[in-house]
């Protein structure tokens, strides 16, 4: 949830960023040390330590947000660290003994449980980069071609629900249709034809994950996407009227090119989380398709170090995972600008 | 289809955009079609569901375990449910997580974006940056565990909440909110001597109320939904949430003994396929219930966001 959500919102916040530190030095200088007018007040005319003391309200307003956030985001960081020890549980990290790159040797030397994770996991993204991305904006097109907004109402109160269910949830209800005892496999049973395995089979296992990321979220994808439509200029449908565009030809060369940026931002956020593949919903189907078929490096961080104990070695893959996924998203976003895009996050 | 496009009527008012409509009478049944289905896949589990735990035990064995429509209203799974054990003790768990947490969240999200909403002020930029950053990277399971482990939040509640209290993507959504509030409101107030909680408190938090109530349910839905953590940090399992249940007993097919129920129906129990749906309609209640609210301030609050600013 949290990255659809706010996807917007870093770029947008930027350009306020910015706006605001321009605006900070051409304002007039402050009324006095006590009273900070609202306005931007110019030059830090006063001691650092005065604007210190004449916000110490808002700093402490910031103390507990801010010290959570150090806390469990920035803290874990250091815990990084055990990623070059030969740690364990409940000898203190502090005296655990160095062992330099050796944790690292399962990526360096090719671990073959190592790479049967990180084989799946760019399957995985793969598979749903091209099946998972182009569904919401299919949906979307269909729904703006809606005449009846009530209809589309109705519609879209339909399939944002599943959104908002938890993983755990969601498969229970895929067990319930798909299951031994489902409902796909009663009503062969009830016609005599035999019953089909979806939740067991390693071969199916990225089709059932990719079906029900399309369940749960198709819906709640198109939101994006309605809005970027109704951002497009009506005035440019009509001129391609005006020259004989058929809808065909209207959709190709007004709307597609209208929610272009939208779907290269998404694709450079998939991107930069293609070492990350939902995690909770394969650690729930694991125990059914056997790990060598569903195995992705997030499950192998946790099944080899907290369920084996290997915890040096799983910090080392979580760690290269971590730096390759930065990497990713800095060097898509260098694409972006490239073919002019505006990507996440513009350079100020 | 091309030849008629130049004799549309002009679009009517109040549609936007898009493509021109009334298109040709086989293309609109295929969408119609499609709109169909789409709305049959998503509603028709729920349906199951829903009838599975309410039908009666003849009922549940003849259909194999899934009922797809009730022969009548049986509520036996509800009640042994809620006479007690493992599932009601979670159900309690849940809230107190869900409500905690999203009061913790609110309050420490809301006063840092307030913190750094004010022009000029002290610390602002570097404040910024920290929760800026900490949307570029996740500190990866292991790392996140340790630091858990090292606080001794291990089997402790606070362990399901601290860690994903405050989210950077709210509070960049929460600080845009308020720095769209009028200056002269919060100038007039400070000229009437208000300091700066004071401000927060009485005048931007009443006039930001719609985006809070949209943030606090996007909090309240993420602590429900919690699952992992709690398989993570929590092995006592009187501190259970309801996700965890819902897995243990419902994904992995674990029987429900009357010994687990609070000694309920010792002599029979519904069928586990029902109780196994109950379980899963009372995990699903809640998010039903502030559903039609998210519906329908989600899609204007997560956008508010990004054209604010």
């Amino acid at each position: 949830m949290a990255r659809t959500d706010g996807i917007l919102s870093p770029q947008a916040d930027k350009s306020t960023h910015i706006d605001q530190a321009g605006a900070t030095g051409s304002g007039p200088p402050g009324p006095s040390a006590t009273g900070r007018s609202s306005p931007p007040t110019g030059k830090p005319s006063l001691s650092w330590w005065a604007r210190a003391r004449r916000d110490k309200v808002l700093l402490l307003m910031a103390v507990p947000g801010l010290g959570l956030l150090l806390a469990f985001h920035y803290l874990p960081l250091l815990g990084n660290l055990i990623a070059f020890q030969e740690y364990l549980p409940f000898v203190p990290m502090g005296r655990s003994a160095w062992v330099g790159l050796d944790n690292f040797a399962v990526i360096f030397n090719g671990d073959a449980e190592f790479l049967n994770a990180l084989k799946n996991t760019v399957l995985i993204t793969l598979v749903q980069v091209v099946f998972v991305l182009p569904a919401p904006i299919a949906l979307a097109l269909l729904l703006n071609s809606l005449l009846s907004e009530r209809i589309k109402r109705v519609v879209q109160s339909v399939l944002y629900l599943p959104h908002f269910l938890s993983w755990v949830i969601v498969i229970a209800i895929f067990q319930q249709i798909l299951g031994g005892s489902g409902l796909i496999n009663n009503v062969l049973r009830s016609q005599g034809i035999e019953t089909i395995d979806f939740l067991g089979n390693p071969d199916s296992f990225i089709a059932l994950l990719t079906s029900q990321v399309i369940w749960k979220d198709t819906g709640w994808g198109t939101i994006l996407f309605l809005a970027a439509l109704t951002q497009i200029d009506p005035g440019l449908y009509e001129a391609a009227r005006v020259d004989g565009a058929s809808r065909l030809r209207q959709l190709w060369h007004v709307t597609v090119p209208g929610i272009r940026g939208l779907i290269i931002l998404l694709l450079i956020l998939r991107l930069g989380d293609s070492l990350t593949v939902g995690f909770e919903q394969i650690i729930l189907q694991q125990n059914l398709v056997g790990r060598p078929a569903s195995e992705v490096l997030d499950t192998y961080v946790y099944n080899n170090g907290v369920l084996a104990g290997q915890w040096g070695v799983s910090a080392a893959v979580g760690l290269v995972k971590g730096l390759v996924a930065v990497v990713l998203v800095i060097g898509a976003n260098k694409i972006a600008h490239v073919f002019g895009e505006a990507g996440v996050y513009r350079k100020s | 289809m091309t030849t008629t496009n130049l004799q549309r009527p002009v679009r009517a008012p109040g549609r936007s955009q898009g493509i021109e409509d009334n298109p040709a009478i086989p293309v609109r049944v295929i969408k119609g079609v499609v709109l169909v289905l789409c709305c049959v896949v998503v509603i028709v589990p729920f349906i199951g569901v829903i009838s599975t735990s309410i039908a009666s035990q003849a009922h549940v064995t003849n259909s194999g375990g899934f009922v797809l429509w009730p022969d009548g209203i049986n509520l036996d799974s509800y009640r042994t449910i809620f006479n007690g054990g493992v599932v009601l003790r979670a159900l309690g768990v849940s809230f107190v997580i869900t409500i905690g947490g999203t009061l913790i969240s609110l309050v420490g999200s809301t006063m840092l974006a307030y913190a750094l909403s004010r022009p000029g002020s002290f610390g602002q930029r570097p404040m910024l940056m920290i929760v800026l950053f900490s949307l570029l990277f996740s500190p990866g399971l292991i790392p996140n565990y340790l630091v858990v482990k090292q606080f001794g939040l291990l089997d402790s509640l606070l362990a399901l909440i601290l860690p994903t209290a405050i989210s950077g993507f709210n509070v960049i959504i929460l600080r845009a909110f308020f720095m769209g509030i009028p200056d002269s409101v919060v100038d007039s107030a400070r000229i009437d001597g208000a300091g700066d909680f004071r401000i927060f408190w009485s005048i931007v938090l009443p006039l930001s109320r719609a985006v809070l109530a949209v943030i606090g349910l996007f909090y309240a839905v993420g602590y429900w939904n919690a699952f992992f953590s709690a398989m993570l940090y929590i092995s006592d399992t009187a501190k259970w949430p309801l996700q965890l249940v819902l897995r243990t007993y419902v994904v992995n097919n674990t029987e429900l003994s009357s010994g687990d129920l609070g000694g309920a129906g010792a002599d029979q129990l519904p069928p586990q396929e029902s109780i196994q749906m109950a379980i899963l309609v009372v995990s699903l209640v809640p998010i039903l219930i502030v559903y039609p609210f998210l519906q329908r301030h989600f899609a204007k609050g997560m956008l508010t966001g990004a054209v604010k600013g």
